[in-house]
């Protein structure tokens, strides 16, 4: 059998139930044994604007999305006009043929600017402005037609089932979408009832109808169209599979590294991973009365990371999760937890800025902002992931850094994290160790907090223990904690404190600071969810001979420089891959090793990158075609 | 042993102006410790940013001197994670009532039981004497280039309107029936908030000690009308006694009306008490059975240095 890498596209206006749908769908394939990689894209919106999902499935594992989409279900107008072009030859559309006539003008959620663009393609190929226009050009580019009257359905299963509630539901016609594409591509039929079963769990009423409305549709699917190119059979599932969306990695993570105290405050695409942890607060303990995690609703940012340091001075492991405009608001705070030594981790869901920006997309524009936030000089930790399964145990580092070194780690994630559902391995808690530092269980006599020792790391008294007094000022302090102005206890104390850097970057392995994936003449820097686009496209490239390095930093601050150094001496030609404008991990690059970036790869449409625009802009710097700075534009 | 006065007291420089009003209220709090017998290591200090932040230094319990405005996050996600501190958080009125005035309204809303101190002399002192929330509009203390453009803020109303469970005023010229009032709000289960009248002698010039004491208001016999006097001597019943929305409204009515008494005659004492709204930590409680026993500053979240937290079951429901 030839390998399977297949992508099916949703779209519908938000709150038409194109999430829900993707699920199924991605939940469906994942059972029958495919590796999954899901991504959202939706406007900041609640209702009426075009979101969509694409969904990459495969036989083997995958890290990215692609361009090409093989097969869209589309339910309204928009998101035929939207993603008609965006087909392979031999791909295929469903969408409602009572649409057919439906003029762009009449969509008023399509915006000026697209609608510029589309209007001027369809003049120039002598099309009307039209669903049939725009189908006229797919069939011209041999993508297969696939008309269903989504209304007929629901009234021939409405007489069918003698349920005239049926007739005129359209709440149904995302499962009707799912339930045709799965038909078209002859996906044995039990998996999807199984799948919506167990979605609908509580409501067995909503279940039972959108069961018969998928076994309606599916079978409908396989009567009528016979002539689809793509089959997608069970295949063996490898045990052992979750299927995650990305928040749920470092959520799950903190559940299991013992985080037990996360205030926020309510931001996309941040504020899912604190809900998710608040709906499981309650946890149980291995041998031990049940745990929970008090997940607060705060009034704003400031006053997230403000509980969150108060947390912290009661040794109780504790982050809070945001996104770029409340981190902002979060950088008085980390100085004064920096100053006074506190533990804290802020999980950083990175989107596109500046300001409130594209606050639904995606963007890693955060790095450098990250690096150098605060006022004046303090050790903080900045680690990225790159992938979700990784952000799993990454979180568990997190806290563990956190309490050894006694500094605030800035945890970076991004939208692309948020909002992607992919397959992987099982996350194993036990595979996450425990480290609370100087963390003391029992303090002596004559306790200083900021005490100078060896390491440069003091002993950890914690609020409310015997014999812990101490003092904590955003002031320079001495070693008990009171406020100085001594310039001799001040560079001590700046000594002591930045020392933390050095420590920082001999202690934490290698492995864990950043990771190589091999290092050719042509080696890639990269850091965060780009890794997967750039994984795939490196992978795809050797397949055809083209061997390129990849250096994935995880580590960004204190910036691991021997260790890079040391690792790219054989590369020749640097390229570095991100999704902001300045390349901002090239200038973190470029700072401390000193060292020039040859090429940029950056994206910051607001949209991921896919693997094919990485291959292909890589294969261009690879046959000496390529400008310094290519910058990437896939993605409605 | 019983502690001592002099327990509650550290040896650090007190470096405030002579005469000022804050040194009466570091007094009545290591006072009010005393009288409680609150131990040392049980109780946490938190203070923000001005002459006032420096009182954490002063008594020898925990203390967290933390930033301008943000004292109360800081000491609320303290006493959430560890509901058994005995938490007071102090600031002047600039910090509680311009900057955080914001964090002020919100800790209302929460009632996490714990005491809220705002020095109030209605001038910033350590940036030198700029108009604070609480001085009035058109007023001109001594280093004010031209009379305040802004109205003030009503420090008991504002307390009143956002929830506060437990709302009283001192002066900090009366020591001792300062001790009372914070004994009253430490003990009160909730959240309670003291506003104290503290003359800062130098760069108020206006509501200074005399002006407090009425050496302005004398009468034909010579004799001095303090401005000052206390609601409980004139009968003045400021508790909830019936969770009745009725009697909720009266209390809150009245003290309201109280709040707004100022110039030759201002109240001090407690305006209201409701110790029957739910704290905090009780909401929790709800959500969480064992939040009071095992709250998140005493879970034991290792086993042999790995996780102890058993998460099988939401993967489980992740696996397909």
């Amino acid at each position: 059998m030839s390998s399977v890498d297949f992508t099916w596209l949703i779209g519908g206006p938000q709150g038409s139930g194109v999430e829900s749908a993707a699920n199924i769908f991605s939940k469906v394939c994942a059972e029958m044994g495919y590796q999954i990689f899901g991504k959202r894209e939706f406007y900041s919106n609640i209702k009426g604007e075009h979101s969509y999902f694409t969904v990459r499935i495969a036989d083997k594992k995958i890290h990215s999305n692609v361009n090409a989409v093989n097969l869209m279900a589309s339910f309204d107008a928009e998101t035929v006009f939207r993603h008609f072009d965006e087909l392979v030859s031999g791909g295929g559309i469903i969408y409602d043929s009572d649409l057919e006539e439906i003029k762009t003008d009449s969509v008023h959620t399509l915006d000026a600017p697209f609608k510029e663009r589309l209007h001027k393609e369809l003049e120039s190929k002598n099309k009307p402005f039209t669903i049939a226009g725009v189908l006229e050009i797919a069939k011209e580019n041999g993508v297969k037609l696939f008309p269903v009257s989504f209304k007929s359905i629901l009234e021939t299963l409405s007489e069918e089932t003698e349920n005239p509630r049926l007739r005129g539901l359209i709440r149904m016609y995302n499962v009707i979408g799912v339930a045709l594409s799965l038909g078209l591509v002859k996906m044995p039929p039990g998996s999807l009832q199984k799948t919506i079963e167990s979605i609908f769990s509580k409501k067995s009423e909503i279940a039972k109808i959108n069961q018969q409305t998928a076994n309606y549709s599916y079978n409908y699917a396989t009567a009528k169209f016979e002539n689809f190119d793509y089959t997608l059979p069970e295949i063996e599932k490898e045990p052992g599979t979750l299927l995650v969306q990305g928040f749920q990695g470092t959520a799950l993570g903190k559940m299991a590294c013992g985080c037990r105290f996360q205030p926020y405050y309510p931001i996309t695409p941040a504020s899912d991973e604190s809900v998710y942890l608040e709906t499981n607060e309650i946890l149980e303990i291995i041998d031990d009365r049940p745990g929970s995690t008090a997940v607060i609703q705060t009034e704003d940012e400031i006053s997230a990371m403000g509980m969150t340091i108060g947390g912290a001075l009661t040794g109780t492991r504790s982050a809070t999760c945001t996104s770029g405009p409340g981190f902002a608001l979060m950088t008085e705070m980390l100085g004064w937890a920096g100053m006074n030594e506190v533990p804290i981790v802020i999980t950083n869901y990175q989107r596109s800025g500046p300001s409130t920006g594209l606050p639904t997309r995606h963007g890693q524009d955060d790095l450098l902002f990250a690096v150098y936030a605060g006022h004046g000089d303090f050790p903080k930790i900045v680690y990225a992931s790159g992938e979700i399964e990784e952000s799993f145990y990454d979180t568990g580092n997190c806290f563990n850094y956190a309490d050894v070194f006694q500094v605030p780690v800035i945890h970076m994630m991004d939208k692309f994290h948020a909002s992607s559902v992919i397959t992987c391995k099982r996350f194993d808690p036990q595979k996450i160790s425990i480290n609370r530092g100087k963390l003391l269980e029992k303090v002596d006599d004559g306790y200083r907090r900021f005490e100078f020792t060896d390491d440069g790391v003091s002993p950890r008294s914690r609020l409310g223990m015997d014999n812990g007094i101490f003092w904590n000022t955003g002031d320079e302090s001495d070693e008990t904690g009171h406020i100085t102005e001594d310039p001799i206890l001040r560079v001590k104390m700046m000594d002591k404190r930045m020392s933390r850097l050095d420590l920082i970057l001999k202690n934490i392995p290698d492995v864990e600071q950043a990771v190589s994936f091999g290092v050719e003449e042509h080696t890639v820097i990269t850091w965060g969810s780009t890794l997967g686009p750039v994984l795939d496209a490196v992978d795809l490239l050797k397949k055809e001979g083209i061997s390129i390095g990849l250096i994935q930093l995880k580590l960004i601050n204190p910036f691991p420089s021997d260790y890079i150094t040391s690792l790219l001496k054989d590369a020749k030609t640097i390229i570095d891959i991100e999704a902001n404008y300045s390349g901002q991990l090239g200038k973190l690059f470029k700072q401390n090793i000193g060292r020039d970036i040859d090429y940029f790869i950056l994206k910051y449409s607001g949209r991921a990158m896919t693997c094919t625009e990485v291959y292909d802009s890589l294969k261009k710097i690879v046959q000496n075609k390529a400008n310094k700075r290519e910058v990437l534009m896939h993605g409605a | 042993m019983a502690l001592k006065l002099a327990d509650y007291k550290t040896d650090v420089h007190n470096d405030w102006c002579p005469g000022c009003g804050d040194f009466g209220i570091v007094n009545a709090i290591q006072m009010a410790l005393a009288e409680m017998g609150i131990e040392r290591d049980k109780a946490v200090m938190f203070s923000g940013i001005g002459c006032s932040g420096k009182t954490s230094h002063f008594i020898n319990t925990y203390g967290v001197h933390t930033l301008h405005g943000r004292v109360l996050t800081f000491a609320q996600g303290a006493k959430i994670a560890n509901p058994d501190l005995t938490v007071v958080a102090v600031g002047g009125d600039g910090d509680g009532l311009g900057i955080g005035a914001g964090h002020f309204v919100a800790a209302g809303r929460r009632n996490v039981d714990m005491t809220y101190i705002i020095f109030d002399n209605g001038v910033y002192g350590l940036t030198k004497g700029q108009a604070s929330p609480t001085l009035k509009l058109g007023e001109k203390t001594k280093s004010l280039p031209s009379p305040n453009t802004n109205s003030n803020v009503n420090p008991i109303g504002l307390a009143i309107a956002s929830g506060f469970t437990f709302v009283a005023r001192g002066y900090s010229y009366d020591v001792r029936h300062l001790k009372d009032l914070i004994v009253q709000a430490v003990n009160h289960k909730g959240l309670s908030f003291l506003d104290v009248l503290q003359p800062c002698p130098t760069y108020n010039d206006l509501n200074t000690r005399d002006w407090y004491a009425g050496a302005d208001l004398i009468d034909e016999a010579q004799k001095r009308h303090s401005r000052i006097y206390k609601l409980e001597d004139q009968g003045f019943e400021p508790v909830v006694h019936y969770d009745s929305e009725v009697e909720i409204n009266e209390k809150l009515s009245q003290a309201l009306i109280k709040s707004l008494e100022w110039g030759n005659k201002i109240p001090i004492g407690v305006f209201y008490k409701n110790g029957l709204v739910s704290t905090y930590t009780q909401r929790l409680k709800d959500k969480i059975p064992n939040y009071l026993e095992n709250p998140p500053a005493k879970q034991n979240i290792s086993k042999n240095g790995h996780s102890n937290t058993d998460i099988s079951k939401l993967l489980d429901s992740l696996e397909v």
